[in-house]
C-alpha cells in the first residue's frame, strides 16, 4: 500500500475514534463542561494533561531544537518539566481545595476584587490565544505535508473536528479524546526513536541509547561532537550561551508552566485534593517518556542528516564525501518540495557541502582548500528533525503515517485545552461572575458553547492570516504566565496578608514589565524595525535573553504586592478564613456542588 | 473546624512547608546546580562520552523531579492522616 493511502486509513482512524469519544462524552451541566464533572481518575487526568500540555511544539519542534542547539536546549527540557514540580507543591492541591471552575476565580475570590478577575482574563486570554495559533499553523502543516491537500483545507478539518468534540463536551469530552491522543502521540514519538536507537547504537531504550558507543566503538555524542567540529560548527555538548540567561530562561520557563491556565485547570478535574497531588505526578510521568527521548532523538537525527550529506567514509574536502545532488535520497526530495529544506549548488559541482560558513576561520580554510563556496544546505527547517527522522532512518511506511497522526494528535489536543481554557474564562468570568450575575445555569452552559465556537473561529482565522509575529507569541504566553499569573497564585496561597491592591499592582507591573522587555527588543507589538535595541545578546539587560524575562517579572510582581498591601487596608477576616481552609484537604468533597 | 486546635493547624502547615522547601531545595540542585552551575566539577565523571552534568540537564534532572512529587504526595497523604485533614 502506498503511503498515501496509508497515512489517510491511520489519520481517518484516530479521528474517528476522537468523534466517536465526544458523542459518548457529552456534557450536560457547566459542572461537567468546566470540570468534567470532577470525577476524571488521577491516572488520566496525569494522561489528558501530557497530551494537553505537549503541543506541536513538543512533538515536531523539540526535537529539532536540541538537534541543533545541543546542550543550550536543556532550559526547555528542564523548563518544561520542572514546572510540575512547583504546580505539584505550591499549587494544584490548593486550588483544587479551592473547588471553583477557573484560574480568574481563584484570583477574584482571594483578592475580593473584580479588576483582579478581569486582569487575570485578559492575561489567560492573550496568552491562550496566541498559543493556540501555533496548534493551528501545526495542524494546517501536518495536513499539507502528509495528506497532501492544501493547509487551509487542512485547518478547516481541524477546527471541525474540534469544534465537535469540545462544543458538545466541554472538558469532558476534551478529557476523554486528550487521554487518545496521548497513546497516539506517544506512540507515534517513540517508536521512530527506537528504530533509529537500534540502527545507531544496538540499544532499544533512547534514553540509554543516547549514551552509548556506536558501531565503531566511539560512544555517539563524542561522535557527533566530532563530526560537527569538523564541519566547523560548534561542540553538541558544549555550552554555547551565557550563564546567568540559562538560568533565568529556565527558571522562566517553570514559572510559565505552572502558570498556563489551560495546564491549572486539568487539576480541577479530579475528585479529591490528594488526587490533584498523584496525578501531577502522573501527567509528568507521562510527559517524561517523551521529553527524556527527545534529547536522544535530537542527537541521532543531527548525525544522521549530517552523516547522509557528507558520508564519514571519506575525508573532509574529499569531493568523494559528498552526496550528489542528483542522487538525493527521496525524502530530501519530498521536503525540498515543502520548502523545509532548500539547497543551492554555490560552487556548481553538483554536490552538496554542509558545514558552518559562519566561522570565519573554518570558511576561510574550506574555500581555499577545497573550494567550497559557502553551505549549500541554505535551508534545514529544525521542525524536519522529527518529520523526516523515519524517512532518513529509512523506517517502513506505516511508521511515517504513525507520525502525521501523531503531530496532529499532539496539535489537536493543545488547542481544545487552550480553548476550554478561553471560553470558559468567557462564559464563566466575564459572564456570569463579572457582568450577568444572574443567567441561568443552563444560559451559563449555552453561553459556554458559544464562546467555544467563537474562539474556534478566531484561532482558525489567525491560522488562516497568521500575524508576523506568530513565532514569537510563545516567549510571551509563557513570559505572560511567568509574570503575572504565577505569582499572585503563589502568593494567594501562601501569604494571607497580600491584599486586592497589592495583587492587581503587581500583576500590572509584573505584566508590563515583561511586555516592555520583550518589545524593547522584538519590536512594538512584534512589528519589524520597532524594536529599540538589538536583539543581541550584548545589549540584553545583564544578557537576559526577552524570552527569559518571566522570572525577574515575576520578582517584580512580588515585590510590587508585598511594598503595595504594607500601604494600604489589610485583608478582611474572611478573605483569611478562605486562605486557610484551602491549606488542608479535608472537605474538598463538599465544594464540588458548587 | 478540621483541626483540633490552632496549634494543630499550625504544626501542620508548618510540616508542610518544611516538606516543600526541602524537596524544592533537591529540585533547584538537580536542575540549576548539577544541569548548569555545577556542570564543569560534574563532568569530571563521564556517562556515556559527556558527562554526569550534561546528563543532569538532559535526563536526570527529570528523574529526580519525577521522584519528588510522587513523594510529596505519598508524604502529605501521611500527614494529612496524621492530622485527620485527609479527604478519604
Amino acid at each position: 500500500m502506498d503511503l498515501q493511502t496509508l497515512t489517510y486509513i491511520v489519520v481517518g482512524a484516530t479521528f474517528a475514534l476522537y468523534m466517536g469519544i465526544a458523542v459518548w462524552a457529552r456534557a450536560g451541566t457547566t459542572g461537567e463542561y468546566y470540570a468534567a464533572g470532577r470525577g476524571v481518575h488521577p491516572v488520566a487526568n496525569g494522561m489528558a494533561t501530557a497530551a494537553d500540555w505537549m503541543s506541536a511544539a513538543s512533538f515536531i519542534g523539540m526535537a529539532g531544537l536540541i538537534a541543533f542547539k545541543g546542550y543550550d536546549a536543556s532550559i526547555f527540557l528542564m523548563g518544561w518539566t520542572g514546572g510540575y514540580v512547583l504546580l505539584a507543591l505550591c499549587l494544584a492541591p490548593y486550588l483544587r481545595k479551592f473547588g471553583k471552575f477557573t484560574v480568574p476565580d481563584f484570583i477574584g475570590d482571594r483578592y475580593y476584587s473584580r479588576s483582579a478577575r478581569i486582569v487575570a482574563v485578559i492575561c489567560l486570554i492573550v496568552a491562550s490565544l496566541t498559543y493556540v495559533i501555533g496548534q493551528m499553523k501545526g495542524i494546517g502543516v501536518a495536513f499539507s505535508r502528509f495528506l497532501d491537500v492544501d493547509y487551509a483545507t487542512g485547518l478547516y478539518a481541524g477546527m471541525g473536528i474540534v469544534f465537535f468534540y469540545a462544543v458538545l463536551g466541554g472538558m469532558k469530552g476534551v478529557t476523554y479524546t486528550q487521554i487518545a491522543q496521548y497513546c497516539v502521540l506517544i506512540f507515534a514519538y517513540t517508536v521512530p526513536a527506537v528504530f533509529i536507537s537500534l540502527n545507531l547504537t544496538g540499544n532499544p531504550l533512547p534514553q540509554l541509547g543516547f549514551l552509548s558507543d556506536t558501531a565503531d566503538g566511539t560512544p555517539l555524542l563524542v561522535k557527533l561532537d566530532q563530526t560537527l567540529v569538523d564541519l566547523g560548527f560548534a561542540e553538541y555538548t558544549a555550552q554555547k550561551g551565557g550563564t546567568f540567561n540559562m538560568l533565568m530562561y529556565t527558571l522562566s520557563l517553570m514559572m510559565g508552566t505552572a502558570g498556563l491556565p489551560h495546564v491549572i485547570i486539568r487539576f480541577f478535574t479530579v475528585p479529591k485534593v490528594s488526587d490533584a497531588r498523584t496525578s501531577a505526578g502522573w501527567a509528568l510521568l507521562f510527559i517524561a517518556i517523551l521529553y527524556t527521548t527527545a534529547p536522544a532523538v535530537g542527537s541521532m537525527a543531527r548525525l544522521n542528516l549530517t552523516n547522509t550529506i557528507q558520508d564519514p567514509a571519506f575525508d573532509i574536502g574529499d569531493p568523494q564525501g559528498n552526496l550528489v545532488y542528483d542522487e538525493r535520497p527521496d525524502w530530501f526530495r519530498n521536503w525540498e518540495t515543502t520548502g523545509l529544506l532548500e539547497f543551492e549548488d554555490k560552487n556548481g559541482d553538483g554536490r552538496i557541502q554542509y558545514y558552518n560558513d559562519q566561522n570565519p576561520e573554518f570558511a576561510a580554510m574550506a574555500e581555499k582548500e577545497f573550494g567550497w563556496k559557502g553551505n549549500e544546505m541554505v535551508k534545514v527547517d529544525r521542525d524536519i528533525m522529527v518529520l523526516a527522522n523515519p524517512e532518513i532512518a529509512k523506517l517502513p511506511n506505516w511508521v511515517i503515517a504513525l507520525v502525521a497522526a501523531g503531530g496532529l494528535a499532539a496539535a489537536l489536543s493543545t488547542a481544545a485545552g487552550l480553548l476550554i481554557a478561553i471560553s470558559s474564562a468567557i462564559s464563566h468570568d466575564l459572564l456570569k461572575s463579572t457582568f450577568m450575575p444572574h443567567i441561568s445555569e443552563k444560559q451559563e452552559l449555552m453561553s459556554a458553547r458559544i464562546a467555544m465556537a467563537g474562539a474556534i473561529l478566531v484561532a482558525g482565522y489567525l491560522g488562516l492570516n497568521p500575524p508576523g509575529f506568530a513565532a514569537q507569541v510563545v516567549a510571551l504566553a509563557f513570559g505572560l504566565a511567568a509574570s503575572s499569573i504565577f505569582p499572585v497564585l503563589m502568593m494567594g496561597i501562601f501569604s494571607s496578608r497580600i491584599n486586592n491592591i497589592g495583587a492587581v499592582s503587581g500583576m500590572l507591573v509584573g505584566l508590563t514589565s515583561t511586555l516592555v522587555y520583550i518589545f524593547t527588543y522584538k519590536g512594538w507589538f512584534f512589528v519589524q524595525g520597532t524594536n529599540m535595541l538589538p536583539n543581541t545578546p550584548d545589549s540584553w539587560f545583564l544578557g537576559v535573553a526577552p524570552e527569559a524575562f518571566g522570572a525577574i517579572g515575576a520578582l517584580l510582581n512580588f515585590v510590587t504586592a508585598f511594598i503595595v498591601t504594607k500601604m494600604t487596608a489589610p485583608v478582611p477576616e474572611e478573605i483569611r478564613h478562605m486562605v486557610e481552609d484551602i491549606r488542608f484537604p479535608k472537605g474538598a468533597g463538599a465544594a464540588q456542588d458548587h | 473546624m478540621a483541626f483540633k486546635s490552632d496549634d494543630d493547624r499550625n504544626a501542620y502547615w508548618r510540616k508542610n512547608i518544611n516538606l516543600m522547601l526541602t524537596l524544592l531545595v533537591v529540585w533547584a540542585l538537580v536542575s540549576y546546580g548539577f544541569g548548569i552551575l555545577l556542570r564543569p566539577m560534574l563532568d569530571a565523571i563521564p556517562v556515556g562520552g559527556v558527562g554526569l552534568g550534561f546528563w543532569f540537564a538532559q535526563n536526570g534532572s527529570i528523574y529526580v523531579f519525577l521522584f519528588l512529587v510522587f513523594f510529596y504526595a505519598k508524604k502529605m497523604r501521611q500527614l494529612d492522616r496524621e492530622f485527620g485533614v485527609d479527604d478519604d
